[in-house]
């Protein structure tokens, strides 16, 4: 378990990477944590000539909150955006998801960037970056671009990003007021990929549901939300109401997923789960709407 | 007086070495060394038709590339097979490099050897090898049907065919009041230590010598398959095992294929060689175990006593068996666990499939046993609605009983013949710790809750410490400082802290004074290795044996030179003094310099010792005719048969009504290994034990597709439960001391795995009202469990449609 040669690159500059990711295109992967990256070459099921290993570049280490969003650069680690209080305040959805991701050490070296450009359905950036309605920004030869999350991933393992560009944050949407957030997965092992998982935002105006939305891990082939106002809209949580509604809402996630089967978990059981989990979590999200609707 | 060490739970002394990164693992030596890497068959079955290694040899770096037809002489030969058996008619072992077929995915068959391991690994995927591939047998099923072949010459794959039977059973079974019967299913897993197995070898042109490093279980076997397959003599091959981060089992199998490779490529280069395996490289060609099929017909009456046990097992042990038939054969006899079955037949099959090869893990063999009757305790209590544990109670073997003959023959050849035990009071210990009484109400609590929750138990009888010998060696420096070696190794037991409490509490000398090593064929030649639960009882005893002649001998010496009789004289921290006058001493040290004639004043201990110089006969040898230099003492243990020690396991489990996720919320444990030499070490080895079960219980599976790929060959997808899924463990002792050995000591490092798939099963099936056959068990084979009760393919337990019921747990 040794990677085949390759040559590393160390730019110092976004600019550097992007010509050196230009030069060397196809052939070339950014090294950012590594956390996937590294097993995938140790095993061989990649062999880049280049690596092109953006740790050096400056200015990409920092976590920014604006008036509608979190922005979160190339190089913060999962753990430095876990832990950071001021993305907390405005968006506590990010540390609720973060710390199902896999485990600390893991979290002190790998990136949310990283994780969202490794496009990995199990992953639960991916799936945040969806709910909040969030952007890429990239860094490419012809300047920087915007992507939108829905035109970001494509596949598995795929997305919009060019071989000579560099994603170099992403912005997560901050959500109205009133709107309380929780995510929950079920894994076999704690900090396993998740068996399935999901996050919902629920946005109450006078005590009533006005907005609710979720989006989920390891059951989709590429990130997606579901709009749950249909089943949860105009619903006072609490109520013998609002349990019809979450079984609308559990059925309504039974018919937007589409799990695969592994050696883990059946694509039924999957089913099942995820859509038992946003049973219940939506309540737990309710609830903290209600605490910040008052 | 000296401190009690023996039964002291000291830390242990290894520890701030191997927690501050200071330990010596096989991969920490030979920095200089070139790399072996090899080309392992991608296929589970297949004819060799061709290896084309030219484009590898362009690669810079590369030292040599070796195939089969390169291996000369015995090197080319299959590997041994290391104990074979009457029963055991089909034994077959591969080659170092596979000859012409490849029989599971992982055979080695080509070795590259290079400057680095990187290149190494850069020329094994430019090496093209062409197969022919063959039909392919995984699973038991598949092998049992012998509709396919792993080894044409093997008919319908049963490599061995046993039977062993005490009594009639067919005429106790006809005579029975009642009879069930169960078919089980026990799931492969796999010893997966933390350090892969590792090779080191270098040559010395000068003296024709060859020095050895290995990851294993056991240096004098290495020593000695490595000299008979290399033709060196004996003399000229030391085998070491560094540190060794942690073995259960699979490093017991010798030699491994690379054993023999890298010595002798150290020797055809001139150069030092190094192999150390990679995770996936463990998964696909070490070993894994515990794959068996099971099916029990019991005769009992209507009290619950066993009348007749007719147990038929059907064993999965890969593509080939070096380790001969072991496992099942434990499996057949560890089966009875604390009971007396009335009369006992056990027929099994060892049965070739086309997958990793079958070796002891940890607890080898017994869990199954242990899963196949406490299973059928289960049934028997709920066919008659009685309560669980007195079911089992009934049956116990009783201390007034011991010892007690099974009359079966046990892994050794020798009769399985419990020596100990006192099974009443462990179950009464046991009912007390998990509030077995009071479970009922904790149960109509949660179920009031919304919540699901069981009651689990399972209890074992282990067979350790078999034979055949370990020897001990202790040497007391004129420092004082004492040296022990015992030839049997280490994989982080804490060897070092026990062997050196025995010889602290049987020498009278400070715990820091004692210097222990294992492993080294240099300072050990005879031995046999770390496995069965052997190493307290067989290297403890012998170490003990040594010490006391070491002791004999330095009160001796003492005595004659303190002009005192020996039985005046007692030792304490590593002073010799005269009891009630312990100013006429003088130091081990001293004694030590005495012992030995010459006597140059190197240092204060030679010097201190001129003053009982004294006179010398002229007419005596300076060394008496049955006398030696030096105090030192050396001794060796070997006893007739195995000690049997035992356990019961509790466990409380929750199943999530919807989900059906597993979550154990108490796992209580009463164990019984005898005297103890350090309880907290016990504790530790029963600690790691029972997370190893919780493995093998709820999460690990060798998960085979049906052209023999392993589909979870990393530690992504096979899952070894993580702290986070090890639940805490409440364990208590009961030291009931073994008749057979000097210090009363029992096995304990396999003890605490074995019963935890059984108490898992019986707790889920507890909470779940169905029986649970099959392990491991994950949510999702839960929740189809439930889905098919629903449907009426399981039937519920009886105790479900029972208005009274004498169980607690109803």
């Amino acid at each position: 378990m040794k990677p085949a040669p390759f040559e590393h690159q160390a730019p110092l500059t976004v600019e550097q990477a992007v010509s050196v990711l230009t030069e060397v295109g196809y052939d070339g992967k950014v090294l950012a944590g590594g956390q996937s990256l590294i097993p995938i070459l140790n095993m061989r099921l990649a062999s880049p000539g280049h690596l092109v290993d953006i740790n050096r570049v400056a200015g990409l280490d920092t976590v920014e909150v604006t008036p509608d969003s979190v922005r979160v650069g190339a190089l913060v680690r999962h753990a430095g955006l876990e832990r950071s209080e001021s993305a907390y305040a405005v968006l506590p959805l990010l540390r609720q998801a973060l710390v199902n991701v896999a485990h600390p050490a893991i979290r002190n070296r790998g990136t949310t960037v990283g994780s969202i450009a490794h496009a990995d359905a199990a992953g639960e950036m991916p799936a945040i970056l969806a709910l909040t309605d969030g952007v890429v920004e990239v860094a490419g030869p012809a300047g920087s671009r915007e992507i939108a999350w829905s035109d970001f991933f494509l596949g598995a393992l795929e997305t919009s990003l060019a071989a000579e560009e560099l994603a170099v944050a992403v912005r997560f949407g901050r959500f109205p007021d009133g709107t309380g957030t929780a995510f929950t997965e079920a894994a076999r092992r704690h900090g396993d990929y998740a068996m399935a998982g999901v996050g919902v935002a629920v946005t109450l105006a006078d005590g009533v549901v006005s907005a609710a939305r979720a989006s989920f891990v390891s059951v989709t082939d590429v990130p997606s939300v579901l709009d749950l106002a249909p089943a949860l809209g105009g619903v006072e949580p609490g109520t013998s109401a609002w349990d019809s509604a979450l079984d609308d809402a559990a059925e309504a996630v039974r018919g937007h997923v589409e799990p695969e089967g592994d050696i883990h978990a059946s694509a039924d059981y999957r089913r099942m789960l995820v859509t038992e989990l946003t049973r219940r979590v939506l309540p737990q999200a309710a609830d903290r709407a209600g605490a910040s609707d008052d | 007086m000296t401190t009690q060490m023996f039964g002291a739970p000291i830390r242990r002394k290894e520890d701030p070495r191997l927690v501050t990164g200071g330990g010596r693992y096989l991969d920490d030596l030979g920095h200089d060394a070139l790399a072996a890497a090899f080309v392992r068959s991608p296929h589970a079955h297949a004819r060799i038709v061709d290896i084309d290694a030219s484009e590898a040899i362009e690669v810079e770096g590369v030292v040599g590339i070796y195939v089969h037809e390169d291996l000369p002489g015995r090197v080319g030969e299959p590997l041994p097979l290391l104990i074979p058996h009457p029963t055991l008619t089909h034994g077959r072992t591969g080659y170092a490099l596979a000859k012409d077929e490849v029989n599971h995915v992982g055979e080695p068959i080509v070795m590259v050897v290079a400057t680095d391991r990187y290149i190494a690994e850069d020329a094994c995927q430019r090496i093209r090898v062409t197969y022919d591939t063959l039909p392919v047998v995984v699973g038991i099923e598949a092998a049992r049907s012998g509709e396919l072949l792993v080894h044409d010459d093997v008919p319908d794959n049963v490599a061995a065919h046993m039977l062993q039977e005490v009594g009639d059973v067919d005429a106790a079974m006809a005579a029975a009041p009642h009879t069930l019967t169960l078919d089980l299913d026990i799931e492969r897993s796999a010893c997966m230590p933390m350090e892969g197995k590792g090779v080191y070898a270098r040559w010395d042109r000068d003296r024709d010598e060859l020095r050895m490093y290995s990851s294993t279980q056991t240096s004098t076997g290495v020593r000695a398959a490595v000299a008979a397959k290399l033709g060196l003599p004996l003399a000229k091959v030391e085998c070491i095992a560094p540190d060794v981060g942690g073995g259960f089992g699979v490093k017991i199998v010798h030699p491994w294929p690379e054993e023999v490779l890298v010595p002798w490529a150290a020797i055809l280069l001139g150069r030092p060689v190094k192999w150390a395996e990679d995770r996936r490289e463990h998964f696909i060609s070490a070993a894994h175990e515990r794959g068996q099929l099971q099916q029990v017909t019991v005769g009992f009456d209507d009290e619950g006593h066993l009348l007749a046990l007719d147990v038929k097992l059907w064993h999965d042990n890969g593509a080939y068996t070096p380790y001969g038939i072991i496992v099942p054969i434990i499996t057949s006899t560890q089966l009875l666990g604390p009971y007396k079955p009335g009369t006992y037949r056990c027929e099994f099959w060892s049965l070739y499939t086309n997958t990793v090869l079958v070796t002891p893990y940890r607890g080898a063999g017994r869990p199954q046993g242990c899963f196949a009757m406490e299973r059928t305790m289960d049934a028997i209590a709920d066919e008659l609605g009685l309560d669980r544990a007195e079911v089992r109670s009934r049956n116990f073997i009783l201390p007034a009983e011991m010892p007690w003959d099974h009359g079966l023959l046990f892994q050794d050849g020798r009769p399985l013949k419990y020596d100990s035990g006192d099974f009443p009071a462990s179950l009464a210990k046991l009912k007390q710790l998990v509030g077995w009484d009071d479970f009922a109400d904790y149960r109509r609590q949660a179920e009031a809750e919304g919540r699901k929750v069981g009651l689990g138990i399972g209890c074992y009888v282990e067979g350790t410490g078999v034979g055949p010998y370990e020897g001990g060696h202790i040497q007391i420096e004129t420092s004082g400082r004492v040296n022990v070696s015992t030839g049997l190794t280490s994989q982080g037991q804490g060897h070092e802290t026990v062997f050196a409490q025995i010889v602290a509490q049987e020498l009278g000398v400070r715990m820091e004074d004692v210097f222990v090593t294992t492993g080294d064929t240099r300072k050990m030649a005879y031995a046999v290795g770390t496995f069965a639960s052997r190493a307290a009882v067989m290297s403890g005893s012998a170490i003990a044996l040594a010490a006391r002649n070491v002791r004999a001998k330095a009160l001796r010496i003492a005595a004659d030179a303190l002009e005192v009789s020996p039985e005046d004289l007692e030792i304490v921290e590593g002073t010799v003094r005269v009891k009630g006058a312990p100013a006429t001493s003088m130091s081990l040290g001293t004694v030590s310099v005495l012992s030995n004639p010459l006597r140059y004043a190197f240092d204060e201990a030679a010097q201190a010792a001129t003053q009982f110089a004294g006179t010398f006969d002229p007419d005596k040898p300076p060394v008496a005719d049955d006398e030696e230099p030096g105090l030192e003492g050396k001794d060796f243990y070997s006893p007739t048969q195995a000690t049997f020690a035992n356990g019961m396991h509790a466990a409380i489990v929750e199943t999530d009504p919807v989900t059906a996720e597993i979550r154990i919320l108490r796992y209580c444990v009463i164990h019984d290994c005898g005297t103890m030499i350090n309880p907290m070490i016990v504790e530790g080895q029963v600690h790691g034990g029972v997370a190893q079960g919780v493995g093998g219980a709820l999460y690990e599976r060798m998960a085979y597709d049906e052209s023999g790929q392993l589909l979870n060959a990393s530690f992504m997808d096979f899952l070894m439960p993580y702290a986070s899924e090890v639940p805490t463990i409440e364990a208590d002792h009961l030291e009931t001391p073994s008749p057979l050995n000097p210090l009363g000591i029992k096995g304990a490092g396999e003890a605490g795995c074995i019963p935890v798939s059984a108490v898992i099963a019986s707790a889920i099936e507890d909470a779940e009202g169905f029986p649970i056959t099959r392990m491991p068990i994950s949510p999702y084979d839960l929740w189809e469990l439930r889905r098919r009760h629903a449907d009426g393919e399981i039937p519920s337990l009886h105790r479900l449609s029972r208005t009274s019921s004498k169980e607690p747990t109803a």
